[in-house]
């Protein structure tokens, strides 16, 4: 039987001659084409006008749970609301319409303000120097790990290869390990949460790269032997690289640079309010301490010419090279409008007490949760948590897993949390709230998983069969991977000559 | 400000629960000496101060659009974005909504990049798009992952043309320093070679060729006979390609290419000062399993409908971790989302007639700045972009042109030493007649020694 079709694709409306644009005519002489056998023969694009255009993609965005919509306590993610405001400042013409590569005379705003966010997260997190050009956490992450090895190999210390990685840590950590070829030794955690500093000492030796972790960690776990385990990788030679995915709870709490990180990335698609776009685009800046400066990949927005005392003259910034730099991570500057303008606007309006506000009630709301569940779901690593924190989504005697919880909650018209990771959970359901969630939603939230709970006794098949009321229900996987249509096109038979 | 919906009484409340006196009594973890640094920031803003401070430093800058007319392009292009696509990208449900994972509540991001990636496969003659990288960078350099994969790092070399942008090139050094990979072929000696003779250059230990469609000096190769070749030593072939091109020329699908990239920002997104924008990639069917990003295909749910998952995530980090042949696990999913919305309200004309403004306008171009004294113009096939040989350093040339409120062009000297004298100019629908005329009025005055 052929499926049922909510939606049609874009290629499914298409219709031949329909017209969406119209270009202006030619205003110049014109020119004969090239030879045809350079030219394509057909264009296999719909055809369709603007109102099917907008129809089809509005009924496309009702089909999306958002933070618009309501609460969506995805952990490690930091899902907050994205302020207004910031979708017009990045869309002022000023920094819509510049190109990269024009004379920096002509672009001193958007390098000013590049270079105010550079300083601005240097204060925030404790760093001699910052980078904003990587796209997003992962690519920092690549960004962070290529300095560390270059900095070792610049003191002719090549016998470094190995990288120590918590076994709570993020699939990206390893992977951009094995970007560089490094191998990784898995560092346990222990009962607490914390690095587990036995296995920790047995691992580092001198040809130990450095050591990725994530603090506070992904249990929501603030390290409570942070200096120590600092300390440790020091003593071996090894750089500490701090994943700052959960940085959102050490805003005007505590400066990583301060507690010996020499490296950093930040992500302001979830501490600095860039919304997440449905996967993308990321801003991964990086931060290291001083003596990783010379290393930041190419180019540095830097002052070139300092301005005078009297405030009349404005410093020139510009472009500079770090001297023994990595390379150049991306083309042109980083993602400049949809990412550094609206999160220099989201510092600008928080000032050091509002960030302040940010971590405490970040931390606030989750250990609020956490309260309201403790007697319903185990917590594993159960003590004040930072701003996430993970339980199991499993009772004994019931065959209810923590997938079933995570879609029964859709019914309830919230996003499920996190499931599944971090991997040292069985059945692991990792819940952020964020600051921006009031004291009613929380309420409502543990309310459902109470009430989840009571189901999952009385009414598995009700879990394993959710979710019920949203438009879709759970999708067959395995068939998407088997018969892998990654495509689609114009109807058979309908004209597609260019 | 602050966007905390939380009223004192309410914390209060919640913080009696937690069994903790103070906001500051949640962090003892934390060491004390560290805690709580004061940190020298300036005072926050309201949001009506914010928007005039930001309104200040944006219109401290030149744009193209009122201040400056502009012949830059150089891998990022002045193109006209129809309104519909902005309204549609502010639709909270897509902009706040997160990276798809829960399919049952997110058939909105995953049926629009479905298309996305079916869009794709459709303008490069391509099997396979994947939901795209960060940018066309970066995405020349998975393609360099995924060869270096396909060959399990036994071929150790990548060979690219000097006529791959060099920002590009740059990238693929970065990402490839950890990889005992040799790159070579970029010598500005090979920059007029033909691409059967630069074909001449690939081995047995080549993995991957990477040539670019127009390359970065505007000019269309047929690479049929350079993918031939180097099938026949058993490398792969990467086409970095501008799509807007692609509405007018031969695909480098029909050219048989093994992977095709590039940058989408041509594709309805705005410059914004270099990003961000979107990298895309697509590639043979083959190779699927090797290629690295996100992945959306078709299925159904449980009520029979037809919808759409994120699938093969076994490739991808968060299942392989160290294992992965990259790390990446976002996506650029709201830009290949713009470049959706733009193909299909521009559709199979309007994208025709955007790529024949551009040829037109730009061959107008190349033939009135050929006429001026001193200046040349090559007459190889080009698209929207061509190198202009000045009678003096092209960087004099931009400087006159500054003046007269024009963005020249590209100073190719910058990366290209023996042509110091040559700019690479980029001509979009964006320019009118004027536009064009007005450039070849004061170029014709520089050439008079003004």
């Amino acid at each position: 039987m052929d499926p049922k079709i909510v939606e049609p694709t874009i290629f499914e409306l298409s219709s031949h001659g329909r017209i969406g644009v119209t270009m202006p005519a030619s205003d110049v002489p014109e020119t004969a084409l090239p030879p045809k056998d350079l030219l394509r023969s057909d264009l296999p694009l719909p055809e369709l006008a603007e109102v099917d255009v907008v129809r089809h993609y509005m009924h496309l965005s009702k089909f999306n749970y958002s933070v618009d919509s309501g609460f969506y306590p995805l952990g490690s993610c930091t899902m907050k609301y994205n302020p207004k405001i910031n979708e017009d400042t990045c869309r002022l013409p000023g920094f819509l319409f510049t190109h990269p590569l024009q004379p920096i005379e002509t672009v001193q705003g958007n390098l000013a303000l590049m270079y105010q966010l550079q300083e601005w997260l240097k204060e925030i997190a404790g760093f001699a120097g910052v980078t904003l050009q990587p796209a997003a956490g992962a690519h920092g992450e690549f960004t962070g790990v290529l300095m560390m090895r270059a900095y070792h190999k610049s003191r002719g210390d090549h016998k470094r290869m190995k990288m120590l990685i918590p076994d709570a840590a993020h699939g990206t950590n390893p992977a951009s390990v094995g970007m560089l070829g490094m191998s990784v030794v898995t560092i346990p955690s222990d009962e607490r949460g914390n690095v587990d500093l036995k296995a920790l000492e047995a691992a580092c030796d001198d040809t130990v790269v450095g050591m990725m972790l994530t603090n506070p960690n992904t249990l929501g776990m603030f390290d409570e032997n942070i200096e120590k385990v600092i300390a440790l990788v020091h003593k071996c030679g090894g750089l500490m690289y701090g994943d700052g995915a959960n940085l959102n709870a050490l805003l005007g709490i505590v400066r990583p640079g301060d507690l010996g990180f020499d490296v950093m990335h930040f992500n302001l698609h979830k501490t600095f309010a860039v919304p997440h776009g449905g996967g993308g685009p990321g801003v991964g800046p990086v931060g290291v301490a001083a003596h990783l400066v010379d290393f930041l990949p190419e180019p540095l927005v830097g002052i070139l010419e300092e301005g005078e005392d009297d405030g009349e003259t404005a410093p020139l910034f510009g472009y500079v090279k770090p001297a023994k730099t990595i390379g150049r991570m991306k083309a042109f500057n980083g993602h400049f409008g949809g990412g550094f303008v609206r999160s220099f606007t989201y510092i600008a309006m928080h000032g050091p007490d509002g960030l302040k506000d940010i971590a405490q009630y970040a931390v606030l709301n989750a250990n609020y949760l956490q309260a309201r569940l403790r007697s319903t779901y185990h917590i594993p690593y159960d003590r004040i948590c930072m701003h996430e924190f993970v339980a199991e989504g499993r009772f004994e005697g019931s065959d209810v897993r923590a997938l079933d919880i995570a879609k029964r909650l859709m019914d309830y018209n919230f996003h499920p949390p996190t499931n599944y990771f971090p991997l040292i959970v069985p059945e692991a359901l990792m819940i952020e709230p964020t600051e921006t969630e009031n004291k009613d939603t929380l309420d409502a939230f543990a309310d459902a998983l109470i009430k989840i709970a009571e189901e999952a006794k009385s009414q598995p098949e009700l879990l394993h069969n959710a979710p019920h009321i949203t438009p879709f229900g759970r999708m067959d996987e395995v068939k998407a991977a088997r018969e892998l249509v990654l495509c689609c096109w114009l109807p058979e038979g309908y004209d597609t000559s260019a | 400000m602050t966007y905390i919906p939380i009223s004192p009484h309410e914390r209060d409340d919640m913080l009696k629960t937690v069994g903790v006196k103070s906001l500051d009594g949640l962090f003892e973890a934390i060491p004390a000496k560290h805690r709580f640094p004061k940190l020298d920031l300036p005072q926050a803003l309201t949001e009506m101060e914010a928007y005039a401070e930001l309104s200040e430093i944006a219109n401290s800058n030149e744009n193209v659009r009122g201040d400056l007319v502009s012949f830059l392009g150089a891998g990022m292009y002045n193109h006209y974005i129809p309104a519909v696509i902005d309204h549609m990208l502010r639709r909270g449900e897509f902009y706040t909504a997160y990276t798809p994972y829960q399919p049952e509540i997110s058939q909105g991001t995953l049926q629009a990049i479905f298309e996305y990636q079916s869009l794709m496969s459709a303008l490069t003659g391509m099997e396979v798009s994947n939901a795209s990288h960060y940018d066309g960078a970066t995405a020349t350099a998975e393609a360099v992952n995924l060869a270096y994969a396909q060959f399990r790092g036994k071929r150790k070399r990548v060979l690219m043309s000097p006529s791959v942008h060099p920002q590009y090139r740059a990238v693929v050094r970065t990402y490839t320093q950890g990889m005992e990979l040799e790159t070579a072929g970029d010598d500005e000696s090979n920059i007029s070679l033909s691409p059967e003779a630069f074909a001449n250059q690939v081995d047995e230990n080549t993995c991957l060729v990477i040539v670019q469609y127009p390359d970065f000096f505007g000019r269309v190769n047929d690479y049929t006979k350079l993918i031939k070749a180097s099938h026949a030593k058993g490398a792969l072939v990467c086409v970095v390609a501008n799509p807007t091109a692609l509405a007018m020329f031969k695909t480098p699908g029909e050219m048989g290419a093994d992977i095709v990239v590039g940058d989408g920002q041509p594709l309805g997104i705005p410059m914004w000062y270099g990003g961000p924008s979107v990298g895309f990639f697509t590639t043979r069917k083959s190779y699927v399993h090797k290629m690295a990003g996100r992945l959306i295909g078709e299925t159904v749910d449980a009520r029979g409908q037809r919808s759409y998952v994120l699938t093969l995530t076994s490739r991808e980090q968060h299942i392989k971790r160290e294992r992965a042949t990259s790390n990446i696990c976002t996506n650029q999913g709201l830009l290949a989302l713009a470049s959706a919305i733009y193909l299909s309200v521009l559709g199979k004309s309007g994208l025709k007639q955007v790529a024949n403004l551009c040829y037109q306008k730009a061959h107008y171009a190349a033939s009135e700045l050929n006429k001026i004294k001193g200046y040349k113009v090559s007459s190889e096939t080009f698209f929207h972009e061509f190198v202009l040989e000045c009678p003096m350093p092209a960087a004099e040339v931009n400087a006159h042109l500054l003046e007269h409120a024009m963005l020249g062009g590209y100073d190719l000297g910058q990366d290209y030493p023996s042509r110091v004298n040559h700019l690479l100019i980029a001509v979009t629908e964006m320019n009118s007649k004027q536009d064009i005329d007005d450039l070849v009025a004061v170029l014709s005055e520089v050439s008079h020694g003004s």
